[in-house]
């Protein structure tokens, strides 16, 4: 069966062993994870999951409803109308050739997130694909460190 | 109220209206074990080991539809109870687990019989609970209970830390709950019950799927008035045994891997489906590209996440099957015609004529399904039944008279050795007005043996009746048709004398060899007022037919064995 991507947002009571209940659930009926971004929602006891996982149509359908079915589970959206972004910090040293730098970084929302004497911390922001991207061809500069943030994303 | 969180605990159970409780004590839980000295309003029971506990609180759960409770100590009382809920959970069966663990101030430290409790039990749980703080408790307790039985039900478990069961705060039990995040869908969608009730006037072959749900739900009554007026043919599950009553003449028998010809034929050729409350279990559908292909599917159930996961439905209903039922039997007088389906009825009575569930009986050795038979002609609804799990449970769920909702207790789902004679227990304790028979094996016993010492102590006259082969049955049987009779570890034929067992515990035991001795011992085992054993000595090489091999498809069953050499 056609496996498809898709990014699940899940509204959770942010209690104790919260994770572990989605994590578990996961794990235990064999479902992917690409990627598991959890913070707490300002102003309000519950915390957002904004998981991207991949599987055909039932699968997906089962994993919505698996997730509803946790009891701490407020909501689970699974609208594809969102805007999903990614964050990915990249260390690269300082002795090699820089030119063309630039103009890779602001392609990609990026900036030099910080600089040391021997090596510089490159952050880019965007969509998840033009982030897998971004590390492509960053790896011309011979990273030595690289930290993919993992999905966040919002309904339209 | 101030009180101590073991008080707390207690005066929740009263809340909660529970009449017994099952457990072990130890030394994380004692805190609460002292409160249950001290009051004598809720019984006790204790059983021998903590698996059996919780067995017994399941059997009291399906025998009175109401939540099963269960009390053990932390690390190994927990760990050796886990069977006793995955059980639970795998069946859907309402109950509250509640254990003892170290104290808050240890947790973390691998202190001694600690374990992560609620670590282990998440995955097989509805929900669970570490209590961190006593003022949270009571409100935990309830929801704890009004999980267990709302929605699908489920085992819910509680465990509380030793210092929280020491120390002293404000009891104020809820009233109600409402959870944010917890609402069940009780009512069906109208349109899509309108919707399936035309999809059923259209149909010309359909068929009623039973499964637990209904059992769960209380809605045997309806199925049978909704079946009646419609002239729909209906297939139980396992779980869904005694939903229909055996005398109806719409019942089929039972579907899957040992049910009758005419149940599976009836799957497999109908163009509609009308499942309420199963889970399309590999032990009914077989091979799914093969299962149900010429028909329709309404799936009702309470569990969204049930519908649509192992095939797809064209009619999905959420919602409580009561509910649902009665829009359906309303509905289905002014649509159905039950005239219309009587060539569908005809050819399926064919089939039964032609396969129907058999056995070939022996006047030298006893035919394990002529015990069951036996027993059904001399008990039949008089008698609530439990099962381990192998061959005999398969008979029992095939030969059995079943006529009531909750007459057969089971481990269906999670298939655990060693549930039935605890499960008994909780049966007896409840329908005292019933005898309590536990089929088993001479393999199943012995998992929970320890429970005579229960069973005599409580005076719960279980009457546990051994189909003894010998042999590890139902593996032996595979070995036999798929393994070239490779025994690998099956031959039980190393035994304790069970009579003499059943005596050391201040049981009663007989051994039976022939038709006579059985009705002679089953007439005084009816009459003991302690537990009783008797091992029936039956036909080793007696095979569960007609069967599915697992994989195989519903239309194409094996109806005897043949050997190939």
């Amino acid at each position: 069966m056609k496996e498809i991507r898709k990014v699940i947002s899940v509204i959770v009571i942010n209690e104790d062993g919260v994770l572990s209940r989605i994590a578990g659930l996961f794990a235990g009926r064999g479902y992917n994870i690409e990627s598991l971004t959890v913070a707490p929602i300002p102003e309000s006891n519950f915390s957002r999951f904004t998981i991207v996982t991949k599987g055909s149509e039932r699968v997906l359908e089962q994993i919505t409803k698996q997730l509803h079915k946790l009891i701490p589970t407020y909501k689970v959206i699974e609208s594809q109308d969102v805007v999903e972004k990614e964050m990915a910090l990249v260390k690269i040293p300082l002795d090699t050739n820089m030119s063309g730098l630039d103009a890779i970084l602001k392609g990609y929302n990026g900036i030099v997130a910080n600089a040391t004497e021997d090596s510089l911390i490159l952050m880019g922001v965007d969509d998840a694909d033009r982030i897998s991207n971004f590390l492509k061809i960053i790896k011309k500069f011979n990273p030595t460190e690289i930290v993919r943030g993992g999905s966040v994303s919002m309904e339209k | 109220m101030k009180m101590s969180g073991s008080q707390m605990v207690i005066e929740a159970l009263h809340k909660e209206n529970v009449k017994v409780a099952f457990g072990y004590p130890g030394g994380a839980i004692m805190n609460v074990y002292d409160e249950i000295y001290k009051d004598k309003s809720f019984k006790h029971i204790l059983t021998r080991h903590e698996q059996a506990a919780v067995h017994a609180a399941d059997g009291y759960a399906r025998a009175s539809g109401e939540v099963g409770v269960a009390i053990v100590t932390s690390g190994p009382g927990f760990t050796n109870a886990v069977t006793g809920i995955a059980t639970a959970y795998t069946d859907s069966i309402p109950m509250v687990i509640i254990s003892g663990q170290v104290p808050i101030t240890m947790i973390g430290t691998d202190a001694f019989q600690e374990i992560d409790a609620v670590g282990i039990s998440r995955p097989c749980t509805k929900h669970n609970y570490l209590v961190k703080d006593i003022k949270d408790l009571p409100a935990i307790i309830k929801e704890a209970f009004f999980i267990a039985r709302s929605g699908r039900p489920g085992p819910v478990h509680v465990d509380i830390p030793k210092d929280i069961t020491a120390q002293t705060g404000l009891f104020e039990y809820p009233k109600e709950i409402h959870l944010k995040t917890y609402k069940p869908h009780y009512k069906g969608n109208s349109r899509q019950i309108h919707k399936a009730l035309e999809a059923i006037a259209k149909s010309k072959k359909p068929i009623l799927y039973l499964g637990g749900g209904l059992i769960s739900a209380g809605a045997t009554d309806l199925i049978r008035q909704f079946a009646k007026m419609t002239g729909i043919p209906a297939v139980e599950t396992l779980m869904a045994r005694g939903a229909m009553g055996h005398e109806n003449p719409l019942l089929l028998g039972m579907v899957g891997m040992h049910g009758n010809y005419a149940s599976n034929m009836a799957m497999s050729e109908a163009d509609l489906m009308i499942a309420l409350g199963p889970r399309f279990d590999d032990r009914v559908t077989g091979r799914l590209d093969e299962f149900a292909k010429h028909a329709k599917i309404i799936h009702v159930d309470i569990d969204p996440s049930s519908i649509g996961k192992i095939v797809d439905v064209d009619y999905p209903i959420v919602g409580d099957l009561k509910n649902v039922l009665e829009s359906m039997v309303d509905l289905a007088k002014e649509k159905i015609d039950p005239d219309k389906y009587e060539s569908w009825r005809g050819l399926l009575s064919r089939y039964n004529e032609i396969h129907p569930l058999k056995y070939n009986d022996d006047t030298k050795n006893i035919k394990p399904q002529w015990v069951i038979q036996r027993v059904g002609e001399i008990l039949g609804d008089g008698a609530v039944i439990s099962t381990d799990v192998g061959q005999h449970q398969m008979w029992t769920a095939q030969f059995y008279p079943f006529s009531f909702p909750r007459q057969f207790v089971t481990s269906g789902g999670l298939g655990t050795m060693g549930f039935g004679f605890p499960a008994a227990l909780g049966v007896a304790e409840y329908a005292k007005d019933k005898v309590s028979i536990n089929f088993t094996g001479d393999g199943s016993i012995l998992m929970n043996i320890q429970e005579l010492m229960t069973a005599v102590e409580q005076k719960l006259p279980v009457i546990n009746i051994i189909l003894n082969n010998n042999f590890l049955g139902m593996v032996r049987q595979w070995q036999t048709f798929f393994y070239d009779k490779r025994y690998a570890e099956t031959d039980l034929s190393m035994q304790p004398d069970f009579v003499m067992l059943a005596k050391s515990f201040g049981g009663e035991g007989y051994r039976v060899e022939t038709k006579e001795e059985f009705d002679i011992a089953l007439k005084e085992a009816i009459k003991s007022s302690v537990p009783v054993m008797i091992d029936v000595k039956v036909d080793r090489f007696e095979n569960v037919l007609p069967m599915v091999p697992a994989g195989g498809t519903l239309y194409n069953m094996m109806l005897e064995f043949k050997e190939n050499s």
